[in-house]
């Protein structure tokens, strides 16, 4: 019989060190530390202001009236509403805390969604091929340089007809994003699949008669998940700027059943020609630094996995993961969509005998 | 958005990798094999808008359902066709897309194709400044975050493209409104000109619809003043926004260039710094640049959208949120269908010049 001899692997790091973020900032230094630490730490402020919005809130989103009197509309700030109340006579501070719930669900749903589908589809795609792999290609290049606001649009029409309560508005927001994002996932994962599906360690699978779901889910997905990290950070930024722009436009939810930001702008829209500044400010800002927290963890996820943009340590702190880049032949840094990456998975996947017959040792 | 901006031959390569043909098939065949791809680009987007938007029922009933009675109604959807089957309807639909003709707007009663050359050229000039505003403020910035990279310009350049795309352009352009046009009240708060001016131009002979060449053609510098004084603010937020992927795009490649050898040589040389960066190390960086470009457009048609509603800049986007406000879905799909033909020729040309500059990209 065939005897597999186990590749020996060095000493491995500590599991909590290689989680994905963790594994990213221990690696960093310097400047893109401080982005990375900025970036988590204005995300999870945002976190825990979407998980504890009802403590922090000083009202309800659609609450117009405290101890029996109304609110009153745009009232400037004052020690009873801290940010001012809206044109419809909401308080501003709450709204802008109770947004982060809205905010964070339809991100959440969005992402989830399109990861589930864009994968799915780039993993089939990518290891059957033929025509199927052809014509999602094309319709997925196609979907991918049509502007995201204006499908989402088109599918916000489609689905809610433009105009709906709170969980309705939530999951068309995040269906019309899914829509939008598929395309990135398929593209990421197909080029991945292709790449994997070419190891010599999928086709000793396949000789050792493992089934095409088998050797999709994990053999392929196993390897091919890597550079999902990155996309997923740019992709929720990008589905809050969209459920904004949404919102903004008129497909918002309705202002009695959640709280958005993007909703709130439009409404908000009037109240600046007249010099009400509080009213859009605050969700605004709001969104910004939401988008900015995201963005910044993601693009030093995204630099700390290129080595040409990776700042260098100090050689003698140099550890095993950065030493490896050294080792990459000239001009192929670009060669898979895992950069470097991509390279070292080649090298430390186990990999008995890549050109044994395993027939011939019977 | 930076995903596309790392490797430099990578996003053209994995863009076509679907139609490699044999080598040696020449720019003349890379023209025509890259021209056919526009057809099937355009036939799935315009596809898929109108069988998604045909899945929430007719037009006639989204548009006039409360308004009128179901007798008047089917007497409406029987003379507009939407009663015979869809397949034949969608047959119907793109050989009148094929034609130019994008059906007639319900709520207005014109033809779309007339919204669309009446309100497309506002949105045509807006796009063009708002490149004008990323090209002046992205690329320059960008070869000095590149130059001084890890030290204080790169990380005060860095943070302020991450904040030029984290602020969604509806508020940059309502701060920029509320700080130049209320409180410094030195520029208009919305609008494409003042009205005497719009009047004045409405008369000219030939008009293009273009302020920006009417105001030429008038001769009177004061109206072209006006038409630029309105222009400054919406061409500024929605200039930003792509200024800051311009921005990060040029960083990135540069950085790849200036560590190669030929930048070494050139500095052992003698080349000063200057020309080092704007020269040997930013052309071979334009590829990437390009080829992204071409899906900028896409990313600002999108904010047009959301510039023109804030400013009432009476262009396409404008009208698309009006006509859904009107629930009117035979112009909101003719706007789409004619975006998706903008999109697809846009990331054709942008294509093709990059194959122009760069023999590799052809195949």
């Amino acid at each position: 019989m065939t005897t597999f001899t186990e590749t020996t692997h060095a000493a491995k790091a500590p599991l909590w060190t290689r989680l994905p973020v963790v594994h990213q900032f221990r690696q960093s230094v310097g400047l893109q530390r401080g982005m990375l630490l900025i970036g988590l730490v204005i995300t999870g402020i945002f976190i825990l202001t979407a998980i504890f919005a009802p403590l922090l809130a000083p009202y309800g989103f659609s609450q117009l009236r405290g101890d029996g009197d109304p609110f009153g509309a745009q009232q400037a700030p004052s020690g009873e509403h801290l940010l001012g109340t809206t044109v419809g006579g909401y308080d501003v501070l709450s709204r802008v805390i109770w947004g982060s719930q809205t905010a964070i669900a339809v991100m959440v749903i969005a992402v989830v969604l399109s990861i589930f589908a864009g994968v799915a589809l780039g993993l089939v795609s990518g290891y059957f091929g033929g025509w199927l792999d052809r014509v999602l290609v094309v319709i997925c290049d196609a979907v991918y340089a049509f502007p995201a606001l204006l499908l989402a649009i088109v599918m916000g029409i489609v689905i809610s007809g433009g105009r709906s309560g709170l969980w309705g508005g939530i999951f068309a927001a995040a269906i019309s994003i899914t829509v939008v994002f598929i395309p990135q996932y398929f593209r990421v994962i197909r080029a991945e699949t292709v790449r994997i599906k070419a190891e010599a360690y999928v086709e000793s699978a396949r000789v050792l008669g493992a089934s095409s779901g088998r050797i999709m889910f994990r053999h392929v997905l196993r390897n091919a998940t890597r550079t999902l990290p990155l996309i997923f950070t740019l992709n929720a930024s990008e589905a809050l700027l969209t459920l904004a722009g949404l919102g903004f436009i008129g497909f918002g939810i309705e202002p009695s059943s959640a709280a958005e930001w993007g909703y709130d702008l439009n409404k908000s829209l009037s109240d600046v020609t007249s010099g009400i500044w509080w009213t859009s400010l605050f969700p605004g800002l709001a969104i910004v630094l939401v988008v900015l927290g995201i963005t910044l963890v993601g693009e030093s996820l995204n630099d700390l996995a290129d080595p040409r943009l990776r700042s260098r340590r100090a050689p003698g702190k140099t550890t095993g993961v950065v030493a490896a880049t050294s080792v990459v032949p000239g001009g192929t840094l670009a060669a898979g969509p895992g950069g470097i990456e991509g390279l070292e998975a080649g090298l430390s996947a186990p990999d008995p005998h890549p050109n044994d017959d395993p027939f011939e040792a019977k | 958005m930076s995903t596309v901006a790392m490797k430099p031959p990578a996003p053209a390569a994995g863009r076509r990798s679907k139609k490699r043909t044999s080598p040696g098939g020449g720019i003349g065949r890379y023209l025509l094999i890259r021209f056919l791809l526009i057809f099937p680009t355009i036939f799935i987007l315009v596809s898929m808008v109108f069988w998604l938007m045909r899945t929430t029922g007719d037009p006639i009933t989204a548009a006039l359902g409360g308004k009128l009675g179901p007798d008047q109604l089917a007497v409406l959807i029987s003379e507009a066709g939407y009663d015979r089957p869809i397949i034949i309807q969608y047959f119907e639909y793109l050989g009148q897309v094929f034609t130019g003709n994008f059906g007639t707007t319900i709520s207005t009663s014109r033809p779309v194709s007339e919204v669309l050359l009446t309100y497309g050229s506002a949105t045509a000039e807006l796009v063009f400044y708002a490149l004008i505003v990323a090209f002046i403020v992205g690329i320059p910035l960008g070869m000095v975050a590149a130059y001084w990279r890890d030290k204080a310009p790169d990380a005060f350049l860095r943070v302020f493209a991450i904040l030029c795309y984290a602020t969604p352009v509806f508020f940059a352009g309502l701060l920029l409104k509320l700080v130049f046009a209320v409180w410094l009240k030195v520029l208009p708060v919305a609008g494409r000109a003042t009205v005497g001016s719009e009047l004045e131009m409405q008369f000219l002979p030939d008009k293009t619809g273009i302020y920006f060449i009417d105001a030429l053609k008038t001769g009177n510098p004061a109206l072209f003043g006006d038409v630029l004084l309105h222009a400054v603010l919406p061409a500024l937020a929605l200039g930003l926004l792509t200024a800051g992927v311009f921005l990060r795009l040029v960083r990135t490649n540069v950085i790849g260039t200036l560590g190669t050898d030929y930048v070494d040589a050139a500095r052992s040389r003698g080349v000063n710094e200057f020309r080092l960066v704007s020269k040997h190390a930013y052309r071979p960086a334009l590829i990437p640049i390009i080829t992204v470009i071409g899906l900028q457009i896409a990313l600002l048609l999108g904010g047009a959208v959301l510039t023109e509603t804030t400013f009432e800049w009476k262009g396409l986007g404008f009208m698309l949120i009006e006509f859904i406000k009107a629930r009117d879905f035979v112009a909101v799909q003719g706007i789409v269908a004619l975006l998706a033909v903008i999109v697809a020729l846009s990331n054709f040309i942008v294509d093709i010049i990059a194959a122009l500059i760069d023999p590799r990209v052809r195949y």
